[in-house]
């Protein structure tokens, strides 16, 4: 989302508007997505928090849960998102600000509504680092957070679901970063949803059963139809991923 | 009179309960008025959040007596299902005692992260009406890190890394672990039902 539209980018930039919000989300719905995740990019980087008043048309039109990210720095941030009808929140650079707002939001919503998101790349010696303020290129840099302490930490914290954002296969299709999704999944006891670099039903089926991801989360594939949901739901199903038909 | 009480417990997350009823064309009121629940044709008790808070706030609303003493169809959803159990694990809390068991932490066990976020399938034996038209192995959305035992009291029961109980029924109390008004198809269908239990 950004100024109340649905964009998408490749790498974290050059987001293109990809359509109507309410038309997407009841389409998506109908075609079986199983949830479904509302990111305010321009959020975090601006200073501000999500614009809501979609938040409640969204929710007046589904009946699958659905995620909001973007800009949730506060309780009442939370609340009023929460209290407009979506399932779950989703905190990212806020929470690298400051980490006891996680405990603050699990301790208040509990755990179940507390996603944390965390942008993560590779740097020159190999290791995964945590990034900062992705929404926005010219302010997105690098943490000096080392991903796996970060999953463990926020964990600790009370988070009760991470979407890991594997930023350099983000919207590039060539799969899901199984090396690094295994690696987290070691250290994450809590559903652990794989992000970014989904380009063929077989990239699903990948992540499922090399990484043991919960959930995969995609965007490109889906915005220009290059997969249909029922197609990519038949196709897991028939290598024995358990899936929703 | 209104179709439906939502019991307003404070807690957040009521708008996607409403949103459905909506759909089903129900007339919900959310309210926390005794007098307005024993009223209404069905009441609803909703939940998200933690069980020794929410108990906490249905006792100083005064609302633990009126619960238990309905009469009209209730349907208690997720932390609401948990509530209608004897105590929870969760903050050691005793609930409002209407099913004589308690409510336990889900185990970690390989494999099967906690919270359970996600959907599962129902299994059932016999066809309650809650349950009409809703098939053996259709799936609902689950979010929670407690469960009820499986027990007389179960009319369907899920699995994820042991079974538990999905939904319940004692008398006109009922309950769903999962969400209803978050299951798509499936949970339209329940809700309906609900609406049309005598």
């Amino acid at each position: 989302m950004r100024d109340g539209q649905v964009v998408k980018g490749v790498r974290f930039r050059d987001h293109r508007v990809m359509g109507d919000i309410l038309e997407l989300a009841s389409r998506y719905r109908t075609e079986g997505a199983d949830e479904l995740v509302f990111y305010d990019i321009t959020a975090s980087p601006e200073q501000r928090s999500v614009d809501r008043t979609w938040v409640s048309r969204v929710a007046s039109v589904l009946d699958i849960p659905f995620c909001v990210a973007g800009g949730i720095r506060s309780i009442e941030d939370a609340e009023s998102v929460l209290n407009a009808g979506a399932e779950k929140i989703s905190v990212n650079s806020p929470a690298l600000a400051e980490p006891a707002l996680i405990d603050r939001l699990a301790r208040r919503f509990g755990s179940q509504c507390v996603v944390i998101g965390i942008d993560s790349q590779t740097t020159a010696d190999r290791d995964f680092v945590v990034y900062q303020y992705t929404g926005d290129p010219e302010r997105s840099r690098s943490t000096a957070r080392l991903t796996l302490d970060w999953v463990r930490e926020v964990q600790d914290r009370g988070a009760g679901e991470i979407v890991l954002n594997c930023m350099a296969s983000d919207g590039v299709r060539q799969g899901y970063d199984i090396e690094q999704l295994t690696l987290v999944r070691e250290s994450c006891h809590v559903p652990l949803i794989a992000s970014g670099g989904a380009g063929t039903p077989d990239h699903f089926v990948d992540v499922f059963q090399r990484a043991r991801v919960d959930g995969a989360l995609a965007a490109s594939v889906f915005h220009s139809g290059a997969i249909a949901i029922p197609d990519l739901k038949r196709h897991l199903a028939a290598a024995h991923v358990e899936v929703r038909l | 009179m209104s179709d439906v009480a939502i019991i307003d417990n404070g807690g957040a997350n009521i708008a996607s309960l409403r949103f459905a009823l909506q759909r089903l064309g129900a007339d919900a009121r959310l309210t926390a008025d005794p007098a307005e629940l024993r009223a209404s044709r069905r009441v609803i008790l909703p939940g998200v959040g933690a069980a020794a808070d929410a108990m906490q706030r249905l006792e100083s609303l005064g609302l633990v007596e009126a619960i238990r003493s309905l009469q009209q169809p209730v349907l208690g959803i997720c932390l609401g299902m948990q509530l209608l159990f004897e105590s929870s694990d969760e903050g050691e809390t005793t609930c409002l005692g209407l099913l004589p068991a308690r409510v336990r932490r889900i185990p970690d066990r390989s494999g099967f992260p906690v919270p359970h976020m996600g959907w599962n399938q129902l299994e059932f034996a016999d066809d309650p009406p809650l349950l009409e038209g809703i098939q053996r192995g259709d799936r609902v959305y689950f979010v929670h890190s407690y469960a009820a035992p499986v027990g007389p009291w179960t009319i369907a029961t899920s699995d994820y890394g042991g079974e538990f109980s999905a939904a319940v029924r004692q008398r006109n109390f009922y309950g769903a672990q999962f969400h209803p008004e978050r299951s798509g198809r499936v949970g339209a269908q329940l809700l309906a039902n609900f609406l049309e239990i005598d």
